[in-house]
């Protein structure tokens, strides 16, 4: 759909394996990581990863801080930040590191879908 | 004595309310101390020296008085006796034995002299009056007896003391011995007194000459003069020896006295000159005055700065001190309002995962109902139903949990002056941001210029933002002219600021609950309860004041009164 697969990190299992199911349903190509150091390991393997949706509170290596590393790496990555809590503090933290944007849970997968469009066709939209 | 009001500062605590009263007493006290001993040690000196050196000055006066008037006085006598010696030793004992001769003599006296001499008299060596010339008739007048014949019998020349003669007059006589016979002089006794009578010090000193036994030798006008015995004392006292004898503090019938003596005719008498202390001293006595009129001026002047500085310093530090426990009850505050927000913040993690999992499988549920295959499968719209209540009850829970970091969010409590008037704007801006689907207009009507109020910026836009936010939603949505309207004013030492709309009212047995903790009207699922008693504890905490009027279909008015700045 993006012409590239999308990661989704977080270390709730039921969560990213339901929502990358109803994703795979809706033509994305997704692949799944549970913590942020699996994730980095997943770029590592997966070079077409063009967009990250990635929880902040994670055990270990936290959102914020697995961010920083995809970032530094893999400028071209965009990432959407996902928060289980309104910590908007945290959330905006994540956008000063080169986030995209941030959703929060329990949120509806069009309106996922939705931003993740956005943070596609965002470098068009800077054209 | 050091009545101090602390009540106004209500952060302090009654010890320390009794700690800055003790700290006030105490300053005072060491204040009036440490002025009041340096004051004490210069007056004293001050004083004394100024004593010391007035008394000095004044002994030094009289001293200089009692010389002039002894001189004056010994001048006299010296001047009488010489005129008699010198008539004497003139003219041989046979022509001085002559009346007539004696008449003519006293007769040129009396021209030239002015009548100090009373008369003239020759006396024989055993005593009996030979020739004689004046105003009494002494011619068989024996003096052999005679204290004074006696005295003037082994002498050359002789001044008598003052006696009452065989006239019974006061007198005293001069007699110089030539070869058997004695020339005797009386010397007006009145002429002679007057010159000691006239001597005048100050307002209430005068002299008097007395003999070695204390006796009188001349009037005196004032009748302040103690008895004999006290002048035998005194003479006792001084070693006249030609010195001048002064004794202060001399008590006499409940005055002080000062009297100065000096040696006269040799030293058989003494000139006494005697006068009040109070007098003698007297400018002492009123510099003495101005400097105890200047000290109890300076102490009571150090008491009333000392009290006044003592209560301006401890009130300075009484405003520190509650600022200070206003402050530490701030950061007690704000950490609590952290942890809460921690805590809050943790709870929402805690539901909104698990929810955001139950949504997520309802959502694949959904996903696998819309394929063909279920689509003839009994119950689907029962499923559908089912699966939308799900998704809805997730979004419900996701905003309680927003809700609830926003009550525990981070405010900034600091207490600045601030201008009501922009944060109204700013607010009026933001919601009608939010509003603008809504058809309600939210219009601002400030009066210009208002004066500062001291209070949280953020906090008060809080509490404007929950009433306009539950201004609108009193609003049917379905009337044309939704309208809330907030209103500054300057009210005497109080800044207003009404927000009303013209929405559905609140029921006057609503009223007394609205600013109680989770009291809500809104239907379940869309109000905490809290917003209104967290409007009104940020109102009350900052001296303010928040009340409600309402009428059914007509609307409501919320009226928040806030203290200006000082």
């Amino acid at each position: 759909m993006f012409g590239g697969k999308l990661l989704i990190v977080d270390d709730e299992a039921p969560f990213v394996d339901t929502v990358s199911k109803r994703l795979i349903k809706r033509q994305v190509n997704v692949i799944i990581a549970y913590s942020g150091q699996e994730a980095l390991n997943k770029l590592k393997s997966e070079p077409d990863v063009v967009l990250v949706i990635l929880d902040v509170k994670m055990p270990g290596m936290d959102g914020i801080e697995t961010l920083k590393h995809i970032k530094s790496q893999y400028p071209l990555i965009e990432v959407i930040m996902l928060t289980g809590h309104a910590n908007v503090e945290t959330a905006v933290e994540g956008i000063k590191y080169g986030a995209f944007d941030y959703l929060m849970k329990p949120c509806d997968i069009d309106v996922l879908l939705a931003k993740c469009e956005e943070a596609m066709t965002k470098d068009l939209k800077t054209l | 004595m050091i009545h101090l009001d602390l009540s106004k500062y209500n952060e302090l605590k009654d010890m320390d309310i009794g700690y800055y009263k003790s700290f006030t007493r105490k300053m005072v006290i060491f204040t009036v101390l440490f002025s009041f001993i340096p004051l004490l040690v210069v007056s004293t000196l001050s004083h004394h020296y100024f004593n010391t050196a007035y008394k000095e000055k004044v002994v030094a006066h009289i001293n200089e008085l009692a010389f002039k008037h002894k001189q004056n006085i010994d001048n006299f006598l010296n001047e009488q006796l010489m005129n008699i010696r010198t008539l004497a030793h003139s003219h041989d004992s046979s022509k001085l034995s002559s009346e007539t001769f004696l008449r003519q003599v006293l007769s040129v006296f009396k021209e030239s002299h002015s009548s100090v001499f009373v008369d003239l008299g020759v006396i024989d060596k055993t005593g009996g009056l030979v020739a004689y010339t004046g105003a009494f008739k002494l011619m068989s007048a024996n003096y052999s007896e005679t204290d004074w014949f006696n005295k003037a019998k082994e002498r050359e020349f002789f001044i008598s003391d003052v006696f009452l003669g065989l006239e019974g007059q006061p007198n005293f006589i001069i007699t110089v011995k030539k070869d058997e016979i004695f020339l005797m002089a009386t010397v007006d006794f009145k002429a002679f007194s007057s010159i000691v009578e006239d001597i005048r010090i100050g307002e209430t000193g005068f002299a008097f000459i007395l003999n070695r036994q204390g006796n009188l030798q001349t009037l005196s006008r004032y009748n302040v003069v103690p008895s004999r015995m006290v002048y035998r004392e005194l003479i006792s006292k001084a070693s006249l020896n030609d010195n001048v004898a002064i004794f202060s503090n001399f008590k006499y019938l409940g005055k002080k006295y000062v009297y100065t003596m000096i040696p006269l005719k040799g030293g058989e008498w003494v000139l006494v000159l005697q006068q009040e202390v109070q007098d003698a001293f007297s400018k002492l006595y009123t510099a003495r005055y101005i400097g105890i009129a200047v000290f109890v001026f300076a102490v009571v002047g150090i008491i009333i700065i000392a009290l006044v500085v003592a209560r301006k310093i401890t009130k300075y530090l009484a405003e520190v001190g509650a600022a200070k426990e206003k402050m530490h009850e701030r950061v007690r505050e704000t950490n609590k309002l952290a942890s809460l927000g921690e805590l809050a913040a943790g709870i929402a993690h805690e539901i909104n995962n698990p929810v955001a999992i139950m949504v997520e499988e309802a959502g694949w549920i959904g996903d696998l109902l819309s394929e063909e295959e279920f689509q003839e499968t009994e119950n689907l719209t029962e499923f559908k139903r089912a699966l939308a209540q799900i998704k809805q009850q997730g979004a419900r829970c996701k905003d309680i949990t927003l809700k609830l970091l926003s009550f525990a969010r981070r405010t900034d409590p600091r207490m600045v002056n601030v201008q009501m008037n922009a944060i109204v704007e700013e607010t009026v801006k933001l919601t009608r941001q939010s509003f603008k689907f809504r058809r309600v207009e939210i219009k601002a009507n400030m009066q210009p210029e208002l004066p500062t109020v001291s209070a949280s910026a953020t906090e008060v836009q809080q509490v404007l933002l929950n009433l306009i936010n539950n201004a609108v939603d009193s609003i049917d949505v379905s009337k044309d002219d939704g309208l809330v309207e907030i209103i500054t004013k300057n009210d005497n030492d109080h800044i207003t600021i009404t927000v009303c709309d013209n929405g559905q009212g609140i029921p006057n047995a609503n009223l007394d609950k609205i600013f109680e903790p989770f009291f809500t009207t809104k239907p379940v699922g869309k109000g905490t309860g809290l917003g209104l008693s967290i409007c009104y504890g940020i109102i009350k905490k900052m001296g303010g004041d928040i009340t409600v009027k309402s009428e059914i279909g007509q609307g409501t008015c919320f009226v928040i009164t806030l203290p200006q700045s000082d």
